[in-house]
């Protein structure tokens, strides 16, 4: 949005969105960043907190998706204006969702507070999260400067999470069949786990619709994928 | 540019608007033309530095309150308007009200530019001229460059203000218009189509005009596009058949109206 537009109004709407959209992007990094803080160090108040941070998450959303809507009624946005209104409502909604498996993961601190976390898959967590997060701060930075390239490179790195995940899958399953105590635990973690990486698919959406609003085409190709914990089966010694 | 003082100017505007003052008030205004009734007791109030536009089809009504404000409706034989209207606290139909003190304080700016075939400057300076608001050239000089910076038209003028105002673009010249409607410190400015004549950068140019002026003045838009009467205003009327249908927030006028009278003429489904 190098130019502007002949009616100031308009483009101040335009920036109220994207500025929204930045304010939502750095609050939901923080509540997936504080979850897991949580979780590895069994703090129920951090906890507590992501769990209610989400309400301004989900507030925020609608209040882009009602200025978006009289944004397209008032202005009858075109071309570049047209996808990039679009566009921030696709994002508000994966930012969003990125909340919810925050909040969810700090949900489940208080359920494996009794316990612990084993330090070998605090640690395997810890890494998990810090991949989602680099790739949801970077995706983030890229909506700031609209580059399709950008968006583009953060799409293709999905990947790395993917292969994290199956093989955090695959500890946890280790883990349980070791000592059927473990159970509880590693079945919530695993939820955490998948909470994580479903972190990292949202990211990897808003690069996507970064790349549709700069360019006006889909990516091409499938996104890599290197989750294949949907086909692990038991595992035999 | 500063976004941020240009935000809490808008934030400033808003909150006076909402508690808005209302700058004109319409009650029970019906209009007469001979037999024929056009308009059946209309009530409408404008607020204060606020842009109010007037929508709905064609013989609905919306020109004719509109010329009521001013009471240009006094040049139109057999034509009789009843109710009441007030600026401020002042009945404008009242028989001790000065008419043309009245449209100098309601100014209007009509669908086809119309400069006086005269100078860029004389077109300006006629107004406060014949309305004695200067003293002497200098003062005269300041109001011309004044009005024509407001309306956004000194920068393309400047050099040649001595060339005859028919001479300019359409857009210029309807911003001309605007020029010299804003030189007699108008409070209320009517607009009856003012950009039906022009492109749309022209249009654009003139609505961000339109935008703009609010902070210093009240204004009344007749539009035929109601796309731009979503542009322009804050406050929206919808006429339908000489009655005012419904009244609301622009915003809410053009995203969940009340009426749905309202609701099938802005979708395009009748008018």
């Amino acid at each position: 949005m190098a130019s502007t537009h002949i009616l100031s109004a308009y483009d101040d709407e335009l920036k109220y969105l994207s500025r929204r959209i930045s304010e939502m992007g750095g609050l939901a990094e923080q509540m997936c960043s504080d979850a897991v803080r949580a979780l590895v160090n069994s703090d129920a108040a951090l906890a507590q907190k992501v769990i209610s941070d989400d309400v301004i998450l989900d507030h925020a959303e609608r209040e882009i998706g009602d200025k978006a809507i009289i944004t397209i009624a008032r202005r009858q946005p075109v071309a570049a204006d047209l996808r990039e209104i679009v566009g921030s409502l696709r994002i508000a909604s994966d930012l969003e969702r990125v909340g919810d498996l925050g909040k969810n993961t700090a949900k489940r601190v208080i359920a494996v507070q009794g316990t612990g976390v084993p330090r070998k898959l605090a640690r395997g967590l810890e890494h998990l999260s810090d991949l989602a997060l680099v790739q949801l701060k970077d995706v983030l930075d890229v909506y700031a400067t609209r580059s399709a390239e950008k968006a583009e490179a953060i799409r293709i790195r999905d990947e790395e999470i993917d292969a994290m995940y199956t093989s955090l899958f695959r500890e946890l399953l280790t883990y349980m069949m070791e000592d059927p105590r473990n159970i509880t635990t590693c079945t919530h973690l695993l939820f955490c786990a998948k909470n994580i990486e479903r972190i990292g698919d949202h990211a990897t959406n808003i690069a996507e619709t970064i790349y549709y609003m700069t360019t006006g085409a889909q990516p091409e190709g499938d996104r890599p994928k290197d989750d294949s914990s949907n086909t692990l089966g038991a595992i035999t010694e | 540019m500063n976004m941020m003082s240009e935000s809490a100017v808008e934030k400033a505007l808003d909150q006076k608007m909402s508690d808005a003052s209302h700058k004109m008030i319409g009650k029970d205004v019906s209009v007469y033309y001979g037999e024929k009734r056009a308009l059946f007791d209309v009530n409408l109030n404008v607020r204060e530095n606020t842009v109010t536009a007037l929508i709905g089809p064609s013989g609905c009504g919306k020109s004719t309150f509109l010329r009521c404000l001013n009471r240009m409706n006094d040049t139109i034989e057999h034509c009789r308007v009843t109710g009441k209207i007030t600026l401020d606290t002042d009945d404008i139909y009242d028989q001790a009200i000065d008419v043309v003190e009245l449209r100098a304080r309601v100014g209007m700016v009509f669908q086809k530019p119309n400069p006086f075939p005269k100078t860029i400057y004389e077109n300006i300076s006629y107004g406060p001229r014949i309305h004695g608001l200067s003293k002497n050239k200098a003062d005269m000089d300041q109001i011309v460059e004044a009005s024509l910076q407001r309306a956004g038209l000194w920068g393309e003028v400047k050099d040649r203000l001595h060339e005859s105002g028919t001479g300019l673009s359409g857009g210029q010249q309807q911003r001309l218009c605007i020029a010299r409607a804003i030189a007699v410190s108008p409070e209320v400015i009517l607009m009856d189509e003012p950009c039906s004549a022009l492109d749309p950068i022209a249009t654009a140019k003139v609505e961000e005009l339109i935008h703009e002026l609010r902070a210093n003045y009240t204004i009344v838009i007749v539009t035929h596009s109601m796309q731009q009467a979503a542009r322009v205003s804050q406050r929206t009327a919808m006429f339908h058949l000489g009655q005012l249908v419904e009244e609301n927030d622009t915003d809410k006028m053009f995203t969940n109206p009340d009426d749905q009278r309202t609701q099938d003429y802005i979708m395009g489904r009748f008018g």
